[in-house]
């Protein structure tokens, strides 16, 4: 799975680019900087390897993943150590360091939003199934469906400019503090960016949560567990709830699965150092190796995610459970 | 004394009745947009302990929305439930909800027809039943587990204290539905409706489960109201029998009098559409002709005119008035326009040979 992803990705942004005509030279000359001598592009493309047959390239790539790779830049050997994802052709940083110093805003976006996603949405799903058709279900709907279409750039500035200039309530863009330098502005700069974010998901799972509750609370067992004479909170909530989430833990594991691997209009508008603006930033600068990093990483919880929600399932609904 | 004695003295006055259960005049509407469906529509009968009660009737007579009416399981916002309802002296239909819920699953529970869907796929058996007891009973998880497992083993499941801990899918059909009945008796219940418990069941599993329900019946000595279509299972369990039809009851007896001395166009349609094996074999069975009316368009006089073949013998009263309940016999009611005597003669002369 992560093999493909890997040489789809390597695929597109080695090879096409020579089906497109670019030679090698070209490419090089772009990491050489400013007029380029014909020295340095050679030096370039020996010392990326850009010259192999891209069948080489992608295996060199895998290697390096796997044992590590040495580089050798004029008379120093560098040594990348095991999961090593070369380095950037900008700042020649290492791709995996700059990855996991990206990584912890990332999640501290996406984990916080998704809290509060969660629980918005399912609240929000959950009393308009249960009050449908009255004026809150439709006011709720409406929101909903306004916070589905909304894009966040749209919404994100639109807080901003509300809750931060207007009323200086919150921080502005720009203003993200790791949560170990200072966690009470960490948590200030990511008020906006989480509601903001969540807003949108909220309403997407308010409307699954809704649809799935409606068609819960008409199965037979919920009238069994109100023959039984239990509170209708415990029959929305045990029974009928439970028995609604299943779909929703499916689309959460995506979602989360793609947030974390950066989530780039909320990270562009809020100006957060994440991986979704490091993967902007990369792809504008032809940056491929960072390109590379951010997607392997991106595909990667996204399987993890959904591994650990299709365990989940099993201890969710005892049906899946193997014999 | 008979479980359906005739309940029109004491309708209406609002009076506790000396019987366990009393419904009357019980009707419940359901507003649609296609106009006022109505599901029941002036019910009224009698039950005492240890009694069973066999209602009968074809698919949407209103046999079903009648016993979710008793235990109070219609959603207020879209049915209109109106009439008395009395159990043990309490009235139900003007009672507040949290009153009848506590009645529910404790003085009064429900054994339903499919027992797949009816218990939930998420939670274990023993935690359905256990969840059951301790609603009305204040006890500790290991003591309602204690009683879940003897439910378990007296409703006929084999080494209960392992099946506890399994989930209905993982239990054959007969099984479940011994569970849920397991679940519907876990809190004694002194009425139990069973809404045609043995449909989804193959025939010897059918058998099985209504020996056990007999059986717990005179353990318990609880009243039971048995909802079927199947004419065979009110014969072996039912001490007196309501046939509905269209809302309405069209004619209420003894079982002994039902099978053999009906007094109803519709129970005789019945009775020739059941197939028998104590008799001779005539060719075909003899079914009713048409099918059920709509229940928003109930058809004028007596709702059964357009499919009952004697409609000519009343003069049009058929189709213009509604024929009453009334006393035929001691205990023994029907609601047909026939001359009683004309109707001994078709019952004795045409009805019966054919059978």
């Amino acid at each position: 799975m992560l093999l493909l992803v890997s040489l789809v990705t390597f695929g597109i942004f080695f090879w096409l680019p020579k089906l497109a005509g670019q030679t090698t030279d070209q490419i090089a000359a772009g990491y050489v900087g400013k007029a380029p001598t014909q020295q340095a592009i050679e030096d370039t493309k020996e010392r990326l390897g850009l010259d192999d047959p891209v069948v080489v390239q992608y295996a060199d790539y895998l290697k390096a993943i796997i044992v590590g790779k040495d580089f050798k830049a004029g008379p120093v050997t560098d040594h990348c150590p095991a999961p090593c994802l070369g380095y950037s052709y900008r700042s020649s940083q290492p791709v995996l360091e700059t990855l996991l110093d990206r990584a912890p805003a990332t999640l501290s976006l996406a984990v916080g939003a998704a809290v509060i996603w969660l629980v918005g949405g399912i609240t929000v799903g959950v009393i308009s199934a249960l009050r449908r058709g009255t004026l809150w279900d439709r006011m709720a709907m409406i929101v909903a469906l306004s916070g589905v279409s909304l894009p966040i750039y749209f919404t994100g500035l639109v807080s901003l400019a509300l809750f931060s200039y207007s009323i200086p309530i919150f921080p502005g863009g720009g203003s993200y503090t790791s949560i170990t330098e200072n966690p009470v502005q960490w948590f200030q700069a990511l008020v906006l960016p989480w509601v903001t974010l969540a807003f949108l998901y909220a309403a997407m799972y308010a409307r699954l949560t809704r649809a799935g509750m409606l068609e819960t609370m008409n199965e037979d067992y919920i009238r069994t567990a109100r023959a039984k004479g239990l509170p209708e909170k415990t029959v929305v909530t045990k029974h009928a709830l439970r028995a609604s989430l299943t779909p929703i833990m499916t689309v959460f594991g995506l979602d989360l699965g793609l947030l974390l691997g950066g989530a780039v209009l909320t990270e562009s508008t809020f100006g957060i150092p994440g991986l979704g603006r490091l993967a902007i930033d990369s792809i504008r600068s032809g940056d491929l190796p960072m390109v590379l990093g951010v997607t392997l990483i991106t595909s990667t919880s996204i399987v993890v995610i959904n591994l650990i929600v299709d365990l989940l399932y099993a201890i969710v609904d005892p049906r899946v459970r193997l014999a | 004394m008979t479980g359906t004695a005739p309940a029109a003295d004491t309708a209406g006055t609002g009076e506790a009745p000396t019987a366990f259960l009393e419904v009357r005049d019980l009707k419940i509407h359901f507003p649609t947009d296609d106009g006022l469906v109505k599901s029941v529509d002036g019910l009224s009968f009698q039950l005492e302990r240890g009694r069973t009660l066999g209602i009968v009737g074809e698919s949407g007579s209103g046999k079903s929305v009648t016993s979710l009416g008793i235990l109070g399981l219609h959603n207020k916002r879209n049915a209109n439930v109106s009439g008395e309802i009395w159990l043990d002296g309490k009235e139900l239909v003007g009672a507040s909800q949290s009153e009848v819920r506590r009645l529910r699953g404790r003085d009064m529970a429900m054994i339903f027809q499919d027992p797949l869907s009816s218990m939930h796929p998420f939670y274990t058996v023993g935690q359905q039943i256990i969840e059951a007891y301790r609603v009305h009973n204040d006890v500790s998880k290991q003591v309602a587990r204690k009683h879940a497992i003897d439910m378990l083993g007296k409703v006929g499941i084999p080494r209960p204290d392992q099946r506890v801990d399994d989930y209905p899918h993982q239990f054959s059909g007969g099984m479940r539905q011994r569970a849920m009945i397991a679940m519907a008796l876990s809190c004694d219940p002194e009425l139990l409706i069973a809404d045609e418990p043995t449909t989804a069941l193959d025939v010897t599993v059918q058998a099985q489960i209504l020996d056990l329900i007999r059986d717990l019946q005179q353990e318990f000595n609880s009243a039971v109201i048995m909802i079927t279509h199947d004419l065979g299972v009110v014969a072996e369990l039912a001490d007196d029998i309501l046939v509905m039809y269209a809302g309405r009851a069209v004619e209420q007896a003894s079982v002994d009098a039902t099978f053999h001395r009906p007094l109803h166009p519709y129970t005789w349609g019945l009775l020739g559409s059941m197939p028998r094996l104590d008799r001779d074999r005539s060719e075909r069975l003899l079914p009713i002709t048409g099918s059920p009316p709509s229940l928003i368009n109930v058809p004028s006089g007596c709702a059964f005119h357009p499919r009952c073949p004697y409609r000519d013998l009343n003069e049009g009263k058929s189709e213009t008035k509604r024929p009453e309940l009334v006393e035929v016999e001691p205990g023994h009611k029907a609601a047909c326009h026939l001359p009683l005597g004309r109707r001994r003669e078709i019952w004795t002369d045409e009805i019966r040979p054919k059978l």
